[in-house]
């Protein structure tokens, strides 16, 4: 499963407040420090498991734990209309 | 003081509809008074510097400027996020696609019911219905995503099932059911538009019902009529807090109907900065924040959560723009609310036009 941004939806980086925003059809929000992680690697090419593997070594934490939590904030960011696939 | 986060840039008051609850002011600008697209041009860019994320291309109808591909591109290039909110009935192949290759994120696109008969009388235009299924398709094949945006009154409510199977066959990813808000021309025909309470429960359950079956297909968001409410809504989240306007003529507006109120005067992109506009001028900071609160507002707990609710509807109301806003229950003109909604139920519209010049 490769996830990638639904139309309309993409990462912005806010200068004027120094943050990283979610920018979505007349919708707007700022991600949590998982959520980003994960955004940041979606490329339209690098599967879920890729992005458990680059964030596992990143922090270097067990594998397990990394999937739990991305594959549950990929659910939501999917519920949300941000992610597809 | 908060930077903005969105504009609104109403890029003319030029309109091939005539919606009789349109938001526009009663007094239409002309297109001799549009700023250009140099103009605009600064204007996103001033916008984009001051925090802006995204820009609302609004009107009027916006695709009616020649220069909209060029304007559309500015905004883009200004790092802002690009909603165009049209009528569709403009849109041709060519200048979607030109849009898209600009820079466009999404497309808002109106609907006034969901028979092509009603939604003309509606909108006041022949053969609307049909050009704007036209233009979702042309959205949806330039890859865009696509919200239709109901406008929903006492005229077509009893449609509403059928708006979200409309929404669901144009390919929309998102439908906005916006209860009519009552200023300028929807206050003019407040008694042909106003809801009955039986109405908006019926609406209330058929969108919950809806949001529920079409999870993860459509996205609905609703907006709530004032008229029934006991609570104001938090109007442009708090005024010259989030979100600022610019209309036709280059007037910086707290919210699109802030010129409904007589005695505040706009600063105009033509003489100062937005940055001045936003943070220094008399009608950005007259209601700022909640020093200007008046009782039952001042001290009340909700005071920061729906900032005393609309000015404009406030002053439509009472005469007083710094009046407490009479959806309000403890707004001592509350009553007035429901005396409207029981003298609703005028058959005819007024729809919206440019004055007449005088003979």
């Amino acid at each position: 499963m490769t996830p990638r941004f639904a139309p309309g939806a993409r990462l912005h980086h806010d200068r004027a407040r120094d943050r990283w925003v979610v920018m979505a059809p007349e919708r707007m929000f700022v991600p949590d420090e998982t959520a980003l992680e994960i955004l940041r690697l979606i490329d339209g090419t690098l599967d879920l498991d890729g992005i458990i593997d680059a964030l596992a070594k990143k922090f270097d934490a067990p594998r397990d734990v990394i999937a739990t939590d991305v594959r549950a904030m990929a659910e939501d960011l999917r519920a949300r209309g941000v992610l597809l696939g | 003081m908060n930077a903005p986060l969105a504009l609104l840039a109403e890029l003319t008051h030029r309109c091939p509809l005539r919606c009789p609850y349109c938001s526009n002011p009663m007094e239409l600008s002309r297109a001799a008074q549009e700023l250009t697209t140099e103009e605009w041009t600064r204007v996103f860019q001033e916008a984009a510097g001051l925090g802006c994320l995204q820009v609302h291309l609004s009107g009027g109808e916006p695709t009616a400027r020649r220069d909209i591909v060029e304007i559309t591109r500015a905004a883009h290039e200004a790092g802002l996020y690009t909603n165009l909110i049209t009528a569709g009935v403009l849109v041709d192949p060519s200048l979607m696609e030109r849009l898209r290759a600009a820079g466009l994120d999404h497309v808002q696109l109106s609907v006034q019911d969901a028979d092509p008969a009603g939604a003309e009388r509606i909108g006041g235009m022949k053969g609307a219905h049909a050009r704007k299924e036209a233009a979702a398709r042309l959205v949806r094949e330039a890859g865009l995503p696509l919200t239709l945006n109901a406008v929903v009154h006492r005229q077509n409510l009893a449609n509403l099932p059928l708006l979200i199977d409309t929404a669901l066959a144009w390919g929309a990813g998102r439908l906005e059911v916006a209860h009519v808000q009552y200023y300028g021309w929807a206050l003019a025909n407040r008694d042909a538009l106003l809801p009955t309470r039986e109405q908006l429960d019926e609406a209330t359950r058929v969108v919950d019902a809806a949001r529920e079956a079409h999870r993860g297909r459509l996205l609905i968001d609703y907006v709530v009529p004032d008229y029934h409410a006991s609570r104001p809504k938090a109007c442009m989240g708090g005024w010259g807090n989030r979100f600022l306007g610019v209309s036709p003529a280059g007037r910086v507006l707290p919210c699109h109907a802030a010129e409904s109120i007589t005695g505040l005067v706009f600063p105009n992109v033509r003489d100062v900065s937005l940055r001045e506009a936003w943070y220094d001028s008399d009608a950005f900071n007259r209601f700022r924040g909640t020093g200007w609160m008046p009782e039952p507002c001042r001290g009340c707990d909700r005071a920061e959560r729906d900032w005393g609710g609309c000015r404009c509807q406030a002053f439509a109301l009472t005469g007083d723009a710094a009046a407490t806003d009479p959806a309000c229950s403890l707004s001592p003109h509350h009553g007035l609310l429901a005396a409207a909604v029981d003298q609703a139920g005028a058959p005819e519209f007024r729809y919206r036009e440019f004055r007449r010049e005088p003979v």
